[in-house]
């Protein structure tokens, strides 16, 4: 297996879309429509977290910044730009991948790293949260409202379905952009200045632009998600865009799932939604439940299962592979950036 | 505009209100310097503290100055038990890791109390509320005096220890080099979980001395937490000089932001001012420590 050819990621991509594909086609099942549409969008998130906080090793605790831009832009521009939802998504995902650079920019100008991006990041997203609160075209605390004309020219699906496709059809292109970050030499440089930066920066790389290639691209679907959020919900304000929940579940599904893989955050967003949604049968519609699910899982992978679900299956595979006696792990960056 | 009559009061509510975020910034700052994490729960702990705080005084009627000894021993052991039992464990060696794992508490305190106690916002009642003393042209309330004379005197005792103890000398020791600290025998990860535990107990302290003039509800700990953070990058990482004037400075800050541009946006004031020293001056405005 030649570990520089995507072929095999692509084959898998193929088969994955293909599959929800027909799914999609043949149920008529409202439930699980709405949760394949919700487990998409959240797969979205994940693998927007995961280019940068997987393959780039920046773990932003503020993706909510791009989240809220993109959403903010898509209600905007249909409501005061009187845009058709198809050009205003465009329009969504270039404004926070610009957000994205921005921020990039000055954190990794100023070399933040760890923890101290995290906090920026974080600071970032509250600022823009009270901005949300504070300017009158966001609609302040009360919040903007898209409103209701259903067809599909104004990506307004009047069947879940229209919507699963849309949201199929955005966590495909993530799919893709990471099979790219897996075997593109621009990816190899993200991944050794993950590894480490000084010895990237040794030979050659340099780690300023490739961490901000990195943010923007993953602000860009980040701001996706914002967009298809309103297109659903047809409903915005500047807790929901800004506030940490998005952050949060962003950053769980991705870790949970394996980071710096191809399908870790696919799995980690399904099985948080799964979580979630049998916990919403126990329990109803108690506040803070979901958050509590997700606070713990995290606390739980990273302290049994820091390479997520996907290191797991592969370390018990390598278990059957090797003979009890040989080396156990290899380097466990190098393990999980295989998917 | 810049009368005497109010300026006065306004900075002086601005160092009461600052002795309050150094009290909760030092244990932050103590947890940083030794352990070289950020405790992201650090929010969450202070809210549990001040429902600790809450909950005697209404089923126990213990006056919140006297819940100090008894909210300081549990904060102290839950601080020692949450160290050694979750977050050591979780590390793996790795920042990173911790980073993730406060944040999964904080996360999930938060939403517990608010699956407990709901949203609403509570208050408690003491003889002492109200009352105010008048210094100089400046009313101030009796509790917010307090809050500042207890948070000096905190900061005494934590600097004390630091200094004047064998348990300081060995945190210290573990602080500067943690490798050379396990040679000489120093049990680092027991250090480590003292050192939390503390943290944590500076909170216990704040909270028995925030509540009677605040409130208590599931997300205060937010506004607390990143005014702590600013406070501890402004100090210098690790730095309890810096954190207790970091935190005067910064409450004064607020004081006058607030007096200038109104409340919201003295807000923004603070977030600004977080990012802006993270990014230019990241090792503190009075220096910190190599």
């Amino acid at each position: 297996m030649n570990l520089l050819s995507p072929r095999r990621d692509l084959v898998q991509i193929a088969v994955f879309a293909a599959a929800m594909g027909v799914l999609a086609l043949t149920t008529r099942s409202g439930v699980v429509l709405n949760f394949a549409m919700m487990a998409l969008y959240g797969c979205l998130m994940a693998q927007a977290w995961n280019m940068l906080g997987g393959y780039g090793g920046q773990f932003s605790f503020g993706h909510a910044l791009f989240f809220g831009t993109g959403a903010y832009v898509q209600a905007i521009a249909q409501l005061q730009g009187g845009l058709n939802p198809w050009l205003a998504l465009p329009l969504a995902i270039v404004t926070a991948c610009l957000v994205g650079l921005l921020i990039g920019a000055l954190s990794f100008r100023y070399g933040l790293k760890g923890s101290y991006f995290a906090l920026v990041t974080l600071a970032f997203a509250e600022v823009f949260r009270i901005l949300a609160l504070s300017v009158p075209f966001t609609g302040a605390g009360v919040g903007l409202m898209v409103p209701l004309k259903e067809g599909a020219a104004n990506m307004q699906f009047g069947d879940r379905r229209g919507f699963v496709a849309l949201a199929l059809a955005l966590v495909v292109c993530g799919l893709l952009l990471t099979t790219w970050l897996r075997h593109s030499r621009f990816g190899a440089w993200l991944q050794a200045v993950r590894d480490n930066e000084d010895a990237a920066r040794a030979v050659g790389v340099d780690p300023f632009r490739v961490k901000l290639g990195a943010i923007g691209l993953s602000a860009a679907f980040m701001g996706a998600a914002g967009a298809f959020y309103v297109q659903v919900f047809q409903y915005i304000d500047p807790g929901i865009a800004f506030g940490p929940h998005t952050s949060v579940e962003a950053l769980v599904a991705a870790i949970v799932g394996g980071l710096g893989t191809l399908w870790g955050p696919v799995l980690g967003a399904l099985v948080l939604h799964l979580l979630a949604d049998f916990t919403r049968s126990l329990f109803g519609g108690l506040p803070g439940i979901n958050m509590i699910i997700y606070g713990a899982v995290l606390i739980l992978i990273v302290m049994f299962a820091p390479r997520g679900i996907l290191g797991m299956g592969q370390s018990v595979r390598g278990l059957w592979r090797r003979p009890a006696s040989a080396p156990a792990a290899t380097a466990p960056s190098r393990e999980a950036t295989r998917g | 505009m810049l009368d005497f009559g109010i300026l006065f009061p306004a900075v002086l509510n601005g160092l009461t209100t600052g002795a309050v975020y150094a009290l909760v910034a030092l244990g932050l700052t103590l947890i940083y310097g030794v352990l070289h994490i950020i405790n992201f729960a650090h929010g969450a702990a202070l809210m549990m503290a001040l429902y600790g705080v809450y909950f005697l005084k209404q089923y126990l009627g213990l006056d919140p100055y006297l819940a100090l000894l008894p909210m300081v021993a549990v904060m102290f052991v839950g601080g020692y038990a949450l160290q050694r039992g979750i977050i050591n464990r979780a590390s793996h060696g790795k920042d990173e890791n911790i980073l993730l794992v406060t944040l999964g508490l904080s996360i999930v305190l938060e939403n517990i109390a608010l699956l407990a106690f709901k949203s609403d916002t509570r208050t408690i009642d003491t003889p002492y509320t109200l009352a105010t003393v008048a210094i100089g042209p400046a009313m101030i309330a009796v509790p917010k005096l307090v809050a500042f004379a207890g948070a000096l005197v905190t900061s005494a005792v934590l600097l004390w220890i630091v200094r004047g103890t064998d348990l300081g000398r060995a945190i210290r020791a573990v602080a500067r080099e943690k490798h050379g600290a396990r040679l000489v025998g120093i049990d680092v990860d027991h250090v480590y979980a003292m050192s939390f535990g503390i943290g944590l107990a500076c909170l216990g302290a704040a909270a028995c001395f925030l509540l009677p003039a605040y409130y208590v509800n599931p997300q205060v700990g937010n506004g607390f937490v990143l005014v702590a953070f600013t406070i501890v990058v402004l100090g210098g990482m690790g730095s309890f000089a810096g954190a207790l004037l970091g935190g005067l400075l910064i409450g004064v800050v607020e004081s006058l932001g607030g007096l200038w541009f109104g409340e919201s946006l003295g807000q923004i004031g603070i977030f600004l001012l977080f990012i802006a020293v993270l990014l230019f001056r990241p090792q503190g405005l009075f220096g910190a420590k190599a």
